[in-house]
């Protein structure tokens, strides 16, 4: 499964990078890619619980970096 | 960012303030350092205090809040002011870049169609161009952009590519030609008959070509990341131990003097700039590409080109233009205009592509009365009865058999010979073309070190080689079949070193399995070709060999500037520790390792999105 989001509110290239790996280690992410130059964020994931996925996704953004919103595209 | 910009200006003002002017009382020329600090620091402090509620201790906001307010402890207003202030300049210097690179790439590809014109019951309706079918009819007036890929039903233009393939050199239509969505119209009104749905059209491929492009990242900026994954915790934790150790341990050191050297390292701990400068140059160079017709679709493939060794070329339609032309026309008492015409008329009715070229270099009106006669020999050529004389058109093995006392031609072709009433008339030779700018850009390739330059045909021996020794090529492979390409490619793969890479360009028909092979694939011709889009890393999107010139240029230029960026960053920073640990330096030069080089860093990478104009 492959989804793509753009990543409003991102402002920091490195807070990009810690953000990816945060959400590398999600159970079920099977790889992330996060261009802060596009603010796109690529996921894919395990077909299965995909919603269970990316709500954990938005959790972790949500307590990574407040000010970014996720919306998918 | 206004707001920010008019913040930093205050501070700044109340700052120089404080510097110049000795009040009587200290506490004054304090207290308007703290007020200059507020203005502008206040953000990053609140910031710092959230993200510190969420274990993020290495976060930038809080180190800058750490280190500046350190300095006020021991006594340093000036300095606190300054890091915080410059610290704001360099943030918002870098938004400034990432924003303007941003927008400059999105206006480079301003390709994306907003509604079409479409002839429904009688009259013409605006719609958005995804509403479109197949067959509909579609108006496209001067100024706007073709929405759909179509073929042109009525009326004539001049289309502008430049969007799209970098030529400056506008593209005439008319009826009955292809044109491709994302081509903006110059002057005339066209009719377009719409072959391809909008999701299916040139336009959005190469739009979601380029969107996607960012997803697959190269080495060099996963190394900096990484980089700094470690960098900052390292940093920091050299700063907490210089704080307290060296005071308990080194008699008459004090605690002032040490914990300043510290918090000076607290603020060349900060990697975001080191972390911002790498993917700016190379989205950069993918948006500078993109200006001139080349789409890359990773930075990854940006990295690899740069350390190409060896550069497999298909021949038909990448080194050639894949149409057969008549080359020479050899006749035998008549003029060569004569036998060309005697030919053209005789293959009149043929749509072999061998006829079609023979008409197209005969190239006059054609009177059909006089062709009284014509009759297909398969594998043979043409019997035909042109006004009054009988003539044969064909290869060797008609001649032969039809007993014309000919001379056999000995050039690199396809032959035909021609006889005119049992009697032999002369004959054309018939091949693919060189691309003109082909043997300039294997030229260029040696010049720029490229270890081999490779031609994999499926045409025969005598043909491919004599090409591939036109060129110049080193190597070539002939009268290949698909999987004998794949199999040639696979031996040059173990051929080169480790660290380099191996292209292969073709013009994206039938050579998939080889693009997807190579290190990189480069595919031609993507104007119009879907499956060249598809299968390739990097799409050429004239059918130009010197575009793979200008890709690598670009790419090394690229290169370039990223390795700059790393070692010119990594080595200030670290000079500026070890000046910082002995005490030589002051948190100025700390400042200037933070934000003096993200700001040198980031204008360097703004060098790519600059190419230069082709130079012819």
């Amino acid at each position: 499964m492959k989804s793509k989001f753009r990543l409003e509110g991102l402002d920091c290239a490195n807070c990009a990078a810690e953000l990816e790996r945060a959400i590398q280690k999600i159970e079920g992410i099977e790889s992330v890619s996060i261009s802060f130059m596009t603010l796109l964020m690529e996921l894919e994931y395990e077909e299965a619980n995909q919603e269970e996925i990316i709500e954990k996704v938005r959790k972790v953004i949500k307590k990574e970096e407040p000010d970014v919103t996720m919306e998918e595209i | 960012m206004k707001k920010k910009g008019i913040r930093i200006i205050l501070a700044f003002a109340l700052y120089l303030v404080a510097l110049m002017i000795h009040f009587p009382l200290e506490w004054i020329n304090q207290l308007i350092y703290l007020v200059a600090y507020v203005i502008v620091g206040w953000e990053i402090v609140k910031k710092a205090f959230r993200n510190i509620t969420r274990g993020k201790v290495f976060d930038e906001n809080f180190l800058m809040t750490v280190a500046t307010i350190g300095a006020f402890g021991i006594g340093e207003f000036p300095e606190a002011v300054a890091v915080m202030l410059f610290y704001q300049v360099g943030e918002l210097f870098q938004h400034y870049a990432v924003d303007k690179s941003r927008k400059s790439i999105a206006s480079l590809m301003d390709i994306r169609p907003d509604f079409a014109n479409v002839e429904r019951e009688g009259n013409v309706q605006k719609v958005n161009p995804s509403d479109i079918k197949i067959g509909e009819i579609i108006i496209v007036k001067p100024g706007e952009k073709v929405p759909l890929d179509g073929i042109v039903v009525e009326g004539t233009s001049s289309l502008d590519t430049k969007a799209l393939t970098g030529e400056a050199l506008p593209q005439d239509v008319q009826e009955g030609l292809q044109v491709i969505s994302g081509c903006i119209n110059l002057n005339g009104v066209i009719k377009i008959e719409v072959t391809k749905e909008y999701g299916e059209s040139t336009v959005s491929k190469i739009l979601n070509l380029v969107e996607n492009a960012s997803s697959k990242k190269a080495k060099s900026e996963n190394f900096i990341t990484k980089f700094a994954q470690y960098y900052t915790p390292i940093v920091v934790f050299i700063a907490l131990i210089l704080a307290v150790i060296p005071p308990l341990m080194i008699p008459g050191a004090t605690f002032s003097d040490w914990i300043y050297r510290a918090l000076s390292f607290l603020v060349v701990s900060c990697p975001c700039a080191l972390v911002i400068s790498i993917p700016l140059s190379f989205f950069g160079g993918i948006g500078g590409a993109s200006k001139m017709g080349i789409l890359i679709k990773g930075s990854n493939y940006l990295e690899a080109l740069a350390n190409t060794e060896i550069m497999v070329f298909d021949k038909t339609g990448t080194l050639t233009e894949g149409v057969f032309e008549v080359q020479k026309v050899k006749a035998v008492d008549r003029s060569e205009e004569e036998l060309l015409k005697l030919t053209a008329y005789a293959e009149y009715y043929s749509n072999h592509p061998i006829s079609l070229s023979v008409k197209k270099a005969y190239h006059k009106e054609i009177d059909e009365k006089q062709i009284l006669e014509t009759q297909e020999l398969s594998g043979r050529g043409m019997v035909a009865k042109i006004g009054e004389q009988n003539i044969l058109v064909g290869n060797e093995k008609l001649m032969k058999e039809k007993q014309i006392d000919f001379e056999t031609c000995n050039e690199i072709g396809t032959i035909l010979y021609v006889a005119v009433n049992g009697k032999y008339a002369g004959c054309i030779v018939i091949a693919d073309k060189i691309k003109p700018d082909a043997s300039n850009t294997i030229k260029n390739l040696k010049k720029n070190h490229m270890k081999q330059t490779v031609m994999l045909t499926g045409d025969r021996k005598d043909v491919g080689e004599k090409v591939a020794k036109e060129l110049g090529l080193d190597q070539v492979y002939t009268e290949l079949l698909p999987d004998g390409k794949v199999e040639k490619v696979e031996t040059l793969l173990k051929e080169k070193s480790e660290k380099g890479k191996l292209a292969f360009v073709g013009d994206g028909i039938n050579d998939a399995p080889v693009l997807a092979l190579a290190d990189i694939g480069i595919a031609m011709g993507g104007l119009g070709s879907d499956a060249a889009i598809e299968a390739a890393d990097i799409v050429l999107m004239t059918d130009e060999p010197s575009k793979i010139m200008d890709a690598i240029q670009l790419s090394k230029k690229t290169m370039k500037i990223v390795k700059e960026n790393i070692i010119f960053a990594i080595s200030v920073k670290i000079l500026v520790l070890i000046l910082s640990a002995f005490g030589l330096s002051t948190m100025w030069e700390a400042v200037f390792a933070d934000v003096g080089v993200s700001v040198i860093a980031i204008l360097n990478a703004l060098r790519v999105l600059y190419v230069k104009k082709k130079k012819e």
